[in-house]
Order: C-alpha cells, then sequence, then structure tokens
C-alpha cells in the first residue's frame, strides 16, 4: 500500500539556521504518528511543509500522491490541519467559520450542513456555536480548529498540538476522537505530552535540531531506558535523544549518555 | 471563480461584524457632503454639476481606502489565520482576488450611498448626467487602484499601522504626480521623457479626463493595469514573506 504522506530528503532553511535539515519518513493509513521534539526542533516547521504553507529549501512531500510543490490544490483537498495555536477568524462565531471552511471545501445545500453538524458533534460545540470565536476559552478554540480540520472526513489529518492548553477532560476527549478515526486515516500530529504518544500513537518520531534521531513503535522508544530506570522511562529516553548527540541516529545509537539521570 | 466568491463574501461579511463598515461608509458620506457643498460650493456654483463632488474623491481617498485595506492581509498574518486560508484547497490569486473584490464591492456601496447628491444636483438644475455617470465610475475605478496599492501594502507586514502609512506615502505619490507645481518642479531636475512618464502614472490627471465626462478606453485600461500590477505585486510580496 502506498504511503498517504511521503517525506523525502526535506530541508528548511532560514539564514545561516537548518530549521529542518533531512527528513525523510512515510505516514500509512492507520498510523498515528506522534512527532516529538525539544522547543525548536522543527516540528511545526515540518508540519507547514508538509501542508503546503511553506515551500522547501530541499526536498519532496506527497500527500496521496500528490506533490505538494506541483499540485497543492490537490493536496491540500486532502487533508485537513490543525495549525499551531488553533488560528481562526476571531470575529466570526464558530458555526459561519465552519461555514465558510465547509464553503471552501465544496460543500452545499443538505450535505453541507450534514458535514458542519458532524464536525460540530465530533467537536462537541453545539454550547458555543453563536458565539464569535474570540470570545470562547482556548480549549474551545482549539476544539473549532479541530472541527475545521475534520469537515471533509480528510485521509489525512495533520495536528499541531491538537492538545495543548486542553484541561483532562478535554484531551481525554480529544484523544478519543483522534483515536476513533485513525482506522481510516493517516494521522500525523506533535505534542509534548509524552504519555500521549503512549495512549494514542502507533509510532513516535523524535527530532532535534531538525533531524530525525529516533523512528519507531512506542514500546521501541521506552524499551531504550535502562532497567534502572523504573519511573518516568519516556522521558528519560527523549532527553537522552535530545540533549544527547544529535548527529546519533536513533537506530544506531545504543547507550544513552550517564549524565542524564532518571528524575523527573 | 467559486472560491474567489466564497473568499470576498467573508471578507465582506467581516466589514460589517465590526464597526469599521458604518464609521467607513458615515465619515465618506460626511466628508464628500462636507467637500462638495461648503469647499466646493455646489450652491454658489451656479453650475448643475458634480465637478465640485468628483473633484475632492481622490484626496478622500488618499486616507479613506488605506484605511479600508490596511488589514486585509496584515491582520491575517498577525492572527495566523494565513496559515489557515493558504492550506485550504483555494490558490493564492483567488484569495488575493477575493478579498481585493471585497473591499471594492465595499468602495463601491459607499459610493452609492452619495446617490442623494446625485439626485440633489437634479433637483438644483439640469446637470448632464452622461457626464456624472462617467465620473462615479471614474471614482470607483481610482478607488480600485488605491485599494489594490493598499491591500499590496498591507501583505508586506503584520502591523496595521505601518501597512496604513505605507498605502497613505504611495498612494500620495500617485497624486502629487498630477499636480502642477510638482511636475514643474520635477521639470527641472528631471529630463523630459521621465517627467512625462512619471505624469503618464498620476491617478489625478487618470481621474480628472473621467470626472469631467470623458469614458476613454485608455483611463479605464490604466486603473485596470494598476490594479492587475499591484495584485501581482500582492502575490509575488504574500508568496515569499507569508510565514515572516
Ligand atoms: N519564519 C521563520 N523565520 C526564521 N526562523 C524561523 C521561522 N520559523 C521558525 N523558525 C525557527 O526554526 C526553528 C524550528 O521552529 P519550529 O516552530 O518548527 O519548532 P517546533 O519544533 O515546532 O517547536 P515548538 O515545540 O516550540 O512548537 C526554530 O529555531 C525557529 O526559531
Ligand atoms: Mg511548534
Amino acid at each position: 500500500m502506498a504511503a498517504m504522506i511521503e517525506i523525502r530528503g526535506l530541508e528548511k532553511h532560514f539564514g545561516p539556521l537548518r530549521a529542518v535539515d533531512g527528513v525523510s519518513f512515510d505516514v500509512h493509513r492507520g498510523e498515528v504518528l506522534g512527532f516529538l521534539g525539544p522547543n525548536g526542533a522543527g516540528k511545526s516547521t515540518t508540519m507547514k511543509m508538509v501542508t503546503g504553507f511553506l515551500s522547501p529549501s530541499a526536498g519532496t512531500v506527497h500527500v496521496c500522491g500528490h506533490d505538494v510543490a506541483s499540485d497543492p490544490v490537490a493536496a491540500k483537498s486532502v487533508l485537513g490541519y490543525l495549525p499551531e495555536g488553533a488560528p481562526a477568524y476571531p470575529d466570526m462565531t464558530a458555526e459561519a467559520f465552519l461555514r465558510f471552511i465547509a464553503d471552501i471545501r465544496g460543500f452545499s445545500g443538505s450535505e453541507r450542513a450534514r458535514r458542519i453538524a458532524d464536525a460540530v458533534s465530533k467537536a462537541r460545540l453545539e454550547g458555543v456555536l453563536h458565539q464569535p470565536i474570540e470570545t470562547l476559552s482556548k480549549g474551545y478554540k482549539r476544539r473549532v480548529g479541530l472541527a475545521q480540520a475534520i469537515l471533509h472526513d480528510p485521509p489525512v489529518l495533520i495536528m499541531d498540538e491538537p492538545t495543548d492548553g486542553l484541561d483532562p477532560n478535554q484531551k481525554h476527549e480529544v484523544r478519543a476522537l483522534i483515536r476513533d478515526m485513525s482506522k481510516e486515516k493517516a494521522i500525523l500530529l506533535s505534542t509534548h505530552i509524552l504519555e500521549e504518544v503512549e495512549a494514542l500513537c502507533t509510532r513516535a518520531i523524535i527530532i532535534n535540531k531538525g533531524r530525525i534521531v529516533f523512528d519507531g513503535t512506542p514500546e521501541a522508544f521506552e524499551a531504550k531506558a535502562p532497567a534502572d530506570v523504573t519511573k518516568n522511562r519516556m522521558d528519560w529516553v527523549f532527553r537522552s535523544v535530545t540533549t544527547g548527540d544529535a548527529e546519533t541516529n536513533g537506530a544506531a545509537q545504543n547507550s544513552a549518555p550517564a549524565t542524564v539521570g532518571g528524575d523527573a | 471563480m467559486k472560491h474567489t466568491i466564497t473568499i470576498m463574501k467573508r471578507e465582506f461579511a467581516g466589514y460589517f461584524a465590526t464597526p469599521v463598515a458604518y464609521v467607513f461608509i458615515v465619515i465618506f458620506l460626511l466628508l464628500s457632503g462636507f467637500f462638495t457643498f461648503d469647499l466646493g460650493g455646489l450652491y454658489e456654483n451656479r453650475q448643475a454639476d458634480m465637478q465640485a463632488f468628483f473633484r475632492w474623491h481622490p484626496w478622500l481617498y488618499l486616507f479613506l481606502v488605506p484605511a479600508l485595506s490596511m488589514r486585509l492581509w496584515a491582520e491575517e498574518r498577525r492572527s495566523g489565520t494565513i496559515e489557515l486560508l493558504m492550506t485550504l484547497p483555494v490558490t493564492l490569486p483567488q484569495a488575493i482576488l477575493g478579498k481585493f473584490l471585497a473591499t471594492w464591492a465595499f468602495t463601491g456601496i459607499a459610493l452609492l450611498g452619495t446617490i442623494p447628491t446625485w439626485i440633489t444636483v437634479n433637483y438644483l438644475g439640469d446637470p448632464d448626467n452622461g457626464t456624472i455617470i462617467a465620473g462615479y465610475l471614474g471614482s470607483f475605478f481610482m478607488a480600485g487602484g488605491f485599494l489594490a496599492i493598499g491591500s499590496a501594502t498591507s501583505g508586506l507586514t503584520k502591523n496595521q499601522v505601518i501597512a496604513f502609512v505605507l498605502s497613505v506615502v504611495l498612494c500620495l505619490s500617485f497624486l502629487l504626480t498630477g499636480l502642477p507645481p510638482v511636475m514643474e518642479w520635477l521639470d527641472t531636475v528631471l529630463p523630459k521623457l521621465a517627467v512625462d512618464t512619471i505624469a503618464s502614472f498620476s491617478f489625478l490627471s487618470h481621474f480628472d479626463d473621467m470626472s469631467r465626462g470623458l469614458i476613454e478606453g485608455r483611463d479605464l485600461v490604466f486603473f485596470g493595469s494598476m490594479i492587475a500590477f499591484f495584485l501581482f505585486l500582492n502575490a509575488l510580496v504574500l508568496d515569499a514573506r507569508k510565514a515572516h
């Protein structure tokens, strides 16, 4: 089966800075890929190139077979994207905003109404539909962003920190929603919450300074911690791969620096 | 085309979601009334035409149009919605055109609001209504030219105030090049060919023709090409700087 997202040799340079420096990976249907890395590692920049917002300095991205650089509209129509911070037009109501998105996505009439109702119920927005988005709480704002991203039931879903700023209940609901959708879709999401990877993801990629330092299952990720680390094992591995030598590839790396301890 | 209209509708509704629309229309109507009846002396002229009314439009637009266009892209960039818009299945030209058309339609509505002035003139005398229609058309196209400049400068920055100042300065330069004192001064420092070239880009002289009733293809083509040129520039700027 062909990959739904295919990234090859992706690079983005901002002046002298290589924010993304040779990233390649595939995401298949049914996969929920957790994209991890310290602040400034290049997660958002990678996602912006996958979704066609930024053009890469080098490398290619294909989404469902469409080259993002040469056929951006085709690629954008098969993907749903929740940008970092869930931007939305502040003076529109949630309902007007979703109607705008539905129009742009090419839905009309009863089909449009059905799509909006579906996204609204999945994101649990019923109570705030008629409120201007600028008056919504952070959590609801993010759900509007989520509803916008899933409105057209896209085969590829890209979410930049979808649970950031949500309370524990909302986090739980959003994770359940993502899990429900995951069978039919290829999902790429970034997060700083390592438990989320365990709870949600079928695979994790850690990037550091623009390069992939780990690519594998959450179990393999956790297994990299030595047996004597009993608490926060994922934290331990995260620190060891991102504060250690970034040149060392995850697959090749088998010894973590002794200086990073297992303390919480 | 459908996408352009969807974006246009959203942008247009956005003007009415905030007081911007009402403030703009009221100020436009008040000022155009003031300039026409007071400074322009529509009553004293004893001549039933709308010369006095149209004469002030370039100067009214100089400040009002940048106020209208400054948020077009600067606000998208500041709030991050540009990332949302540019990752929806629309092309950059569709988005630029949709937003531009929304503001242009809006100035059209403000212009329609001055129809009572036209009726008054008809009541007072027997004007040449063909000339007046040409004036309205010229005014509308000139507003389009200013708006395209404003849209392009709005794409340069996240800051609406900077966008406003930049577009006032640019619009002003397209007006000043039509003023006799400025042209006389330019004559003394530049070769004739350069001065003529600069003069041919003057919004004032192209608008003057039209407000005196001369609908000439070349004036419409002039404003049309100014719009196309600045919207093209807008696309280049946004493509290069949208993420900054
Ligand atoms: N438009 C830009 N111009 C210059 N540098 C940029 C730009 N956008 C991002 N960067 C830089 O690129 C690097 C990667 O940033 P990016 O936003 O991708 O990080 P991230 O992994 O998403 O971090 P976080 O976890 O904090 O969201 C950072 O050093 C950032 O400062
Ligand atoms: Mg980020």
